[in-house]
């Protein structure tokens, strides 16, 4: 299919993505229903991690594309695709959190009913925090995503045939009524999935504190594919010095992003220091976990910090592409870091398990497979979108 | 090279952005170095079409607010650690998480400032901020819709009709050449103009005093003066007793006060034992007070005899068989108390003090009436402190 305003000819990725891709998510299927039968309840918290990093990754990618929509942006509009199809996850998240809803019991602490019926403050919040009603949030909020990530793909593909220009108009309106959606939305599963395993404490900056990582990791997914993408001829050669400076530029603001709400988090209940909040933050600073949480904020803000700073940096793709896996890495650290600790909190601290290893594995094969089928179905530019041209000539000073 | 001396450079204006990029590339392609470019607003691709290399302010902002993260971790260490150490919520004196925000904004702070600073001492040439660009018809174009190009004279490559040709070339329109203006000497220190700036400044402090402390005094903080309170010595119209000030609970205890029992007793049945030892420090203590509240009375060997010269009647020696057969619990118990004439010194001295006195009176009682036998004692160890 030949498009004479962008020049873009569409063609399949590479057959070895589609081998890798299916290679690492069986051998990360099959080694995750071993944990499962092995270590049920060390396997359903590892599994916990790795589906919260591709919910990040999914409604992360589409509040860029919302984002972008709203703010009337032309620069990332060559590709946007590329979040579109990262957000493609969103329908199947649904399926992806049965075997969580099936292991509720050993995750959640607060869905043994004889439990709270001894403990007065969970008592208290059994009202939000029972099995019934975290069911019901869980359809209600991966419903919605969906329900808007169909919407805004659907008339941006449509668009792709008929080049109405209307559609971008519907998308505007679809963004501005999404995103307000997505704040809430994003906050409950946040608190759900992660603060409420330790159901005693919590944190009203934490929906933000997840929201500040997960469009972190979804800008260096992007990046690194934009790039890998890019070097193989699949995008438009014009992307140039000023898109990566772009994309570099937002991949430091988050860092610092995530930075701020981490601190501010952090220093609010440090200085409080009331053991109904502080306890959390101990139990991340005792047997083992501090140097995981030193190490945390070394390399998920010090070193990007550092090593996104300049100007050179932003525009050299090797060093983009390098902190665009590190960023991945460092995501899926932070939430580690916020889900395993209530593993072993009767005092154990850190054990390790091979059995953490195994489902990112299984998520990066899955993505690849999710997005080498949508780059199958569709095109990876947004060939008749009115702001294409604009975004390719875009020039920065 | 003909060119007049007082020449700033040639200016030519053209109609849109995209004359302006191919001027500006055009210009520097020709080798020319000092030139600039106005437009109305930010024109992108324009520092890669001027050739521009990437400015270094970045670095120098970079460095300054890095400095600024320095100087106040060095100054909140020696504030809070060194020069007035304050315990504030339990942690130490210097605890990081608490001065993060502090450190962030300073280094933004002193990044920022000390960049605008620079820029202006650096370009602004102050305290003059004369341009010769400035009042000219190029500038009042290039401020509304034309976009402009200056090719300064003092590029090593300029030639007033050269330059002119090749800008006329470029499809320039008006193209001008701009003369440096005359500097002009401001007399700022003219001794009217510093009259006038006193005479201001003081008529302007005045109507302020007047104003806020005569015509409208709005007294601050008055939620810190004016409490919904009773001070000492006030009405009370809440207690039935309309006393503001409240006694104690009955049998409220004083901190370091132990309430003795046989208060106000004549003649006690049974005394207190003295729980003091008779050690240097105790007897050095009892001597001191014994010499500032009992010898005036007694004497300052016990003798009776008053230091007021028959002023007040004289109290009857200590060393007479009655006074030696006193208990040490009785001799604390007229302290407490006081006999005949002599008042309570319960106020003027606390318990330890009086057991302290007790204990130096039997030392004087013993050294009045002395036995041989008792230089036996004195070759003895001294007593050593209970402790």
């Amino acid at each position: 299919m030949l498009n004479n305003e962008s020049g873009y000819i569409k063609k399949d990725l590479p057959a070895s993505v589609v081998k890798l891709g299916t290679v690492l998510f069986i051998f990360g299927l099959i080694l995750g229903i071993v944990g499962f039968v092995i270590e049920p309840v060390r396997a359903s918290y590892s599994y916990l991690v790795a589906f919260m990093f591709l919910v990040s990754l999914g409604i992360g990618s589409l509040f860029l594309v919302a984002l972008e929509y709203i703010a009337g942006a032309d620069w990332s509009t060559p590709f946007r695709r590329i979040s579109e199809f990262l957000a493609s996850s969103l329908p199947i998240l649904i399926v992806l959190a049965i075997p969580l809803i099936l292991s509720l019991h050993s995750l959640f602490h607060w869905s043994h009913t004889e439990v709270i019926n001894e403990d007065p403050i969970l008592k208290g919040k059994s009202p939000y925090l029972n099995s019934t009603f975290f069911i019901i949030r869980v359809i209600v909020v991966f419903g919605l995503w969906s329900f808007f990530y169909y919407l805004l793909t659907k008339n941006s593909r449509k668009q792709d045939t008929s080049g109405d220009q209307k559609l971008t108009k519907k998308n505007i309106v679809i963004s501005g009524i999404f995103i307000p959606l997505f704040a809430i939305t994003i906050s409950v599963s946040a608190i759900d999935w992660l603060m409420s395993l330790e159901p005693h404490w919590f944190s009203t900056i934490f929906g933000v504190y997840y929201f500040s990582g997960s469009v972190w990791a979804s800008l260096a997914a992007i990046t690194l594919i934009v790039i890998l993408l890019r070097d193989k001829g699949y995008l438009s050669s014009r992307l140039n010095n000023d898109h990566y400076y772009s994309l570099g530029t937002l991949l430091f603001t988050f860092t610092c992003f995530w930075g701020y709400i981490a601190f501010s988090q952090y220093m609010l209940i440090w200085y409080a220091n009331l053991p109904e909040e502080n306890f959390w933050f101990l139990m991340r600073w005792s047997n083992g976990w501090e140097y995981f949480s030193v190490i945390l904020i070394l390399a998920h803000f010090i070193i990007p910090f550092g090593a996104l700073l300049s100007y050179p940096a932003k525009t050299n793709p090797r060093r983009l592409k390098f902190m665009s896996v590190w960023i991945l890495v460092m995501h899926y650290f932070d939430l580690y870091w916020l889900a395993m600790p209530n593993l072993n909190n009767n005092g154990n601290g850190y054990i390790f398990s091979w059995v953490d290893f195994v489902f990112p594995i299984g998520v990066v094969g899955l993505l690849i497979l999710i997005f080498n089928m949508n780059a199958k179905k569709y095109n990876l530019i947004p060939v008749r979108d009115p702001k294409l041209q604009k975004g390719l000539d875009f020039t920065l000073h | 090279m003909s060119n007049n001396k007082n020449l700033y450079g040639v200016t030519a204006l053209f109609d849109n952005a995209d004359e302006i990029i191919n001027a500006a590339r055009e210009v520097a392609k020709a080798g020319y170095k000092n030139f600039d470019v106005n437009t109305p607003y930010p024109v992108h691709g324009m520092d890669r079409a001027m050739g521009l290399k990437r400015s270094m302010v970045g670095f120098v902002t970079t460095f300054l607010g890095f400095s600024g993260t320095a100087f106040i971790l060095l100054f909140a260490f020696w504030a809070m650690s060194i020069d007035y150490p304050m315990v504030i919520g339990g942690k130490p004196f210097f605890s990081f998480p608490a001065f993060i925000p502090v450190t962030f904004e300073t280094t933004i702070l002193l990044g920022g400032v000390s960049t605008v600073i620079g820029l202006l001492a650096l370009f602004a040439s102050l305290p003059s901020n004369n341009h010769p660009l400035h009042d000219t018809d190029y500038m009042k174009a290039v401020s509304a819709d034309k976009y402009g190009i200056v090719i300064e004279a003092d590029d090593t490559n300029f030639d007033e009709i050269e330059v002119t040709g090749f800008l006329q070339k470029l499809g320039g329109k008006k193209i001008h050449s701009i003369n440096k203006p005359v500097k002009e000497n401001y007399p700022v220190l003219q001794p009217r103009f510093i009259t006038f700036l006193i005479v201001v400044a003081l008529l302007v402090s005045a109507l302020t005093y007047i104003t806020l402390n005569k015509v409208v005094y709005i007294e601050p903080f008055n939620w810190m003066t004016e409490q919904d309170k009773v001070t000492a010595q006030e009405k009370s119209v809440f207690y039935a007793d309309a006393f503001g000030m409240r006694k104690p609970v009955e049998g409220t205890v004083a901190k370091g006060y132990l309430p003795y029992p046989y208060k106000g007793q004549l003649n006690p049945v049974e005394t207190l034992p003295n729980p003091l030892l008779p050690t240097k420090e105790v007897l050095e203590l009892g001597k001191k007070k014994y010499l500032a509240f009992c010898s005036p009375c007694h004497g300052t060997f016990a003798d009776g005899d008053s230091h007021l010269r028959g002023q007040f009647p004289n109290p009857p020696t200590l060393h007479s068989q009655r006074g030696r057969d006193f208990s040490d619990g009785m001799i604390y118990h007229i302290m407490v108390n006081g006999q005949n004439i002599m008042p309570s010194y319960e106020s003027q001295t606390t318990s330890e003090e009086r057991w302290a006195i007790v204990h130096y009176i039997r030392a004087l009682q013993r050294a009045k009436n002395a036995k041989l036998t008792d230089l036996e004692e004195v070759k003895k160890e001294p007593v050593v402190n209970a402790e």
